[in-house]
Order: C-alpha cells, then structure tokens, then sequence
C-alpha cells in the first residue's frame, strides 16, 4: 500500500512539475474558461446556462484526451516502463495511477469553474449537486479510459495527437459544448453520439443544471451508464494490450481492438 | 562443490526468423564477476533481457537462484538489480523520490547513503534531467543496489563517466562482490573487463566462441607478444638482425617491434646481437597480448568454437 501512495504521490506532483501536464491539466482549461466566460455570453446570451458544464467538460478533455496519453507513449519509448517492470512495479498501478492523479487535478479544475463561474460572469450554479458530481465522475471515467487506450496502442507521440484529435475537435464543434445539440443537423446529431462530450452535455443538463429538455433523446441517465461503460471497457483493453517497452514482440491484441471501447456509444445511439 | 547462482542452459532467442542467441550454456558462481562481451548485435542485450524477465527464452533454460525469471518474475524481482544502460527514469524524479520509489516496491527502506556513498548528497533534490551523465549512472546503481540483490546486472557501468567515478564504481563492484553478489558486467570496455571480471564469455553471432579467465582467454589467443626495442646506434638494422620465433617484424618512433610466438629465445637472442654489434640498449619493453587484441582477433576473425 505505501508503494501505491508514494507513486500517487509523485505521479501527481508530476502532473503539477511537468510544463507539458500543467498546461493540460491547468493552464489551458482555466485560461479557455475565463477567455469563454468574457467573450461567449456576450456573443451568445445562452451560453450562460451551459457555462459551467461545457467548460468542465472542455477541462476533462483537455487533461485527458491531449494530456495523458504522450506521456505513456514516451515511457514506453524511453525504457522507463522496462525499469518499472524490472522494479516489480505491475502494469495496471502504471494505468491506474496517471488515471486517479489526472481526476484529482481535474477536481481542483472543476471546484476552481464551479465556484469562480457565479461571481465572475453571474453563471447558474447546478441545482443537484450529487448528480453533477456523479456526471463529472462518469466523464472522467470516460475520458481517462480512452487516453489510456490511445495512449497504449500508440506506436509514437505523434499517432497519440492523431488518435486524440480525432476525439477532440469533434467534441469541440459537436458535442454541445458550443453549439447545442438541437442545431446540429440530423446526421451530425447521430455522430455526436458517439462522443463522450456529448452524453457529458446531455447528462450535466438533464440530471445537475435542470434542463431536462436539453436532449432531443433524453435519457440523462442513460448517457451516465455509456460514458460509465465506455471508460470501464476502455481502461479493461488498455490493461489487456499494455506494453512494456517498444522491442516487445508479445504484444496482445491489435490495435483495432481499442474500436470495441466505442460499443457502448454506439449502443447508445440505438437503445437511447 | 561450488555455488552456482545463475544457470544457463542451451538458451536460444529468435525474433521471427532472426537468430538472436543460438542455444549458449553458462553458469555464475557466487560472488563471481562475470562479464559478458561481444560487438553490436552479439546476442548480450538478448541474454541479459531473457535473464532479467523482460525477454521470454525460445528454447533452453534459465535459472538465477533456482528461479526462473521467465514464469517468477514476481520472485525475481527482489533478488535481482539492474542498472540499465539507458535512463529507466521520469525526467521530473527528484533523486530521493526515485530511492523512495523504487524502495516502496521492494517493500525496503530508502537507501539514501547510497546516494551519499556515491556523490549525489549534492542533487538528492534535482530533478533526473537535471543530473549529468555521469550522475544518472551512479543514480541508477545506487538504485540497483537499494535491495541488496544477490545477483546485479551492469550494462556498461562506467560509460561515459570520469576517472574518479570510475575507480568509485569499481570499488563499490568489488565491495558487492565481497558481500557475496554475482555480478554480470556486460561492456564494450576491454580493459574494464580484465581488471574486474573474474571470468568472461565471448560472444559472437549468437554463440559463445570462448569462455575462460581473463588471463586464460588471452592465452588462447595466437600466442604473439609483442617486443618493442630502442637502441643507441643502429644494430637492429643488420641485414643479420634476425631473431628465433619472430613472426612478424616492424619499425615505428625510433623502436623496432617484434612480434614473437616464444618470447625467451627472442629476447636473449635480441639482447645479445646489441651487445655483439657494441651497441647500448636503451629501452626493450616486453606486452602480452591485452583481452581487446584477443577480442579483436576473435571478433574479426569469426572463429566460433
């Protein structure tokens, strides 16, 4: 146990020591934060209402999606995971630890959003705050499975920017963080559902800010368990196929594999 | 009957259709220091990988204490130490969190006079990209050493590193050893590898072509020492100047240098030709072939045994 706290301990250290971590995990999600909340509401009146949850969840995918996964692939890279692995430390603390750090710094982010938003720009505070706590969670969850799983099948830093940016700009322009879902073309609106950013709008709408007819589909439940799922299913593959080090010839599972981490975004879109 | 602590049998490593090692047998006794030479692409890094449990063996056996470190990789691990020849570490690690690190996981406390012992007191705060070369070596020994292993593994130990460290880690393989640790010294530096290693494998294109002490292999060699010889006046140019068991025959800096399969006849012979020519000696210098000439001589000459 004090092996695990001490790695915590200075796996979240890092993430504050580290330029590259510090900028995803803080700098760039709260500096988007104060650059949306003064530009966007006079743009856009409305934007108000979706405030806190669209930037919280801008903040999730920040650390996640463009934070965790060069680091896994640079370890790997850099021969640190075979001294891990020599050292007898197990390959699901080296996944697991990154994942628990980067949702503590998030939390920090979240309080920061939650509790600034009100009083700099009059944004509405949510109305349930166990379901928006649980939301968070599931996004979290979510979005750490993916990472982890982009950043184990991976082959070099610069796939790790393919993969992740496949995810994020979409989530940017569709997920309903800008522009809500009820504006995006049909075809759009099916896509959308395969992100995780917009079953996070959906859910932070219909459960925590008291908009239950945000969602054409509904189902603010319903997008919990997906984000749930998914993050399970893709932190379960990225334990299944992690590597140790690049020279491995043993390595388990085709990349194409990760694919299966989306099944239950796509069950979403039938059973939603 | 002697202490045994690493066994290797008929060990074979493919990559596909590569041939990597092709079934080598060795064993390490206790306190031994084995080293484990060979050019780029040998069959070391194979070896020492399979040993340390990173590598699985495609045929043979491996045993280091009776474990195998394929399938006990959880046993293996507090008994072995390894200090690997590229950095191993997260580049913001202060220098005490990775003695505290890597201690955590051997269920050990911290060794910080490891540090002290090897002149880090200064940087146990600096961050590992922050440490010089040199320093990070020395890091990662003390940290190979923090749970007193019984066997360590060295991959070029001392590359890279200043006169002063060197000797430094020389003397900390020599106290190991005398604790009773067997240490596999792999390296590409020959003259590291006759003062420590008491006994070295060769290998070659996956095999090892010879195995023996330092002195043995060298005497296996084709037996040539050399004799360089610097006198007054010009006697060693006679026409007559021809020796017993002299093969070979050179002139360089004012010395001529013999080559010679049986040095006694050649240098009384040497000796007293100058002195029948009344001429002075002024320097007659005798070298037995080093382990890198034999090496040399094994590695370009593909002599596998």
């Amino acid at each position: 146990m004090s092996a695990f706290i001490n790695h915590f301990s200075f796996e979240f250290r890092t993430g504050i020591r580290n330029r590259t971590l510090l900028l995803m995990n803080y700098l760039f999600p709260l500096g988007f934060y104060l650059m949306m909340g003064f530009i966007m509401p006079a743009i856009n009146p409305l934007f108000l209402d979706t405030l806190i949850p669209a930037l919280v969840v801008f903040a999730i995918l920040a650390a996640t999606l463009l934070g965790m996964p060069d680091p896994l692939v640079s370890a790997r890279e850099e021969g640190i995971f075979r001294s891990y692995k020599i050292n007898g430390i197990p390959s699901i603390s080296i996944l697991t630890i990154p994942a628990l750090t980067t949702i503590l710094h998030l939390m920090i982010v979240v309080i920061i959003i939650t509790v600034t938003a009100p009083f700099l720009f009059d944004a509405p505070l949510p109305m349930n705050w166990v379901n928006y706590a649980l939301t968070f969670i599931a996004m979290a969850v979510a979005c750490v499975g993916i990472s982890l799983l982009i950043g184990v099948i991976s082959a070099s830093t610069r796939m790790t920017v393919l993969w992740s940016q496949l995810i994020f700009i979409p989530s940017m322009l569709l997920g309903g963080l800008m522009i809500p879902y009820d504006l995006l073309p049909d075809v759009a609106g099916k896509f959308s559902q395969l992100l995780p950013a917009t079953h996070a709008m959906n859910a932070f709408n219909g459960l925590a800010m008291g908009a239950a007819d945000y969602s054409p589909w509904g189902a603010p439940w319903g997008s919990v368990i997906v984000l749930t799922l998914s993050g399970v299913l893709a932190f379960a593959l990225a334990i299944y196929m992690f590597n140790w080090d690049r020279h491995n010839t043993t390595q388990r599972g085709h990349p194409i594999f990760a694919l299966l981490a989306l099944l239950p975004y796509v069950a979403g879109i039938f059973l939603l | 009957m002697e202490d045994i602590v690493i066994e290797v049998r008929d060990f074979r490593k493919t990559y596909g259709d590569f041939v990597a090692v092709d079934g080598i047998s060795f064993d390490v006794k206790r306190g031994e220091i084995f080293g484990l030479l060979g050019p780029n692409g040998a069959g070391k890094t194979s070896t020492l990988e399979s040993l340390e449990g990173l590598r699985e063996p495609n045929g043979g056996s491996m045993r280091i204490t009776g474990i195998d470190p394929t399938h006990e990789p959880r046993k293996l691990r507090n008994i072995i130490g390894v200090q690997l020849q590229t950095s191993g570490l997260p580049e913001s690690i202060t220098v005490d969190e990775a003695m505290k690190f890597f201690c955590a996981y051997h269920g050990v406390e911290p060794r910080y006079d490891l540090l002290d012992r090897l002149g880090l007191e200064e940087k146990r705060k600096a961050q590992y990209h922050q440490l010089s070369t040199g320093q990070k070596r020395r890091l990662a020994l003390g940290l190979a050493l923090a749970h007193n292993p019984s066997v360590l593994f060295l991959d070029e130990p001392t590359a890279g590193l200043d006169v002063a460290t060197r000797v430094e880690l020389h003397n900390i393989m020599r106290e190991q050893q005398d604790e009773g640790t067997s240490i596999i010294l792999a390296t590409h530096d020959m003259a590291e590898a006759e003062e420590m290693a008491n006994r070295i494998a060769i290998l070659l294109r996956g095999k090892i072509v010879t195995t023996g002490t330092p002195m043995e292999i060298t005497a296996t060699g084709a037996g040539l020492t050399k004799v360089s010889v610097r006198t007054q006046g010009s006697s060693l140019s006679d026409p007559g100047a021809t020796f017993p068991a002299v093969s070979q025959h050179v002139s360089k800096d004012e010395y001529d240098i013999y080559f010679s399969t049986d040095i006694g006849p050649t240098v009384s012979a040497i000796i007293a030709h100058v002195q029948a020519r009344q001429d002075t000696l002024i320097d007659l210098r005798v070298e037995r072939p080093s382990l890198e000439d034999r090496f040399l001589e094994i590695t370009t000459s593909g002599d596998a045994q």
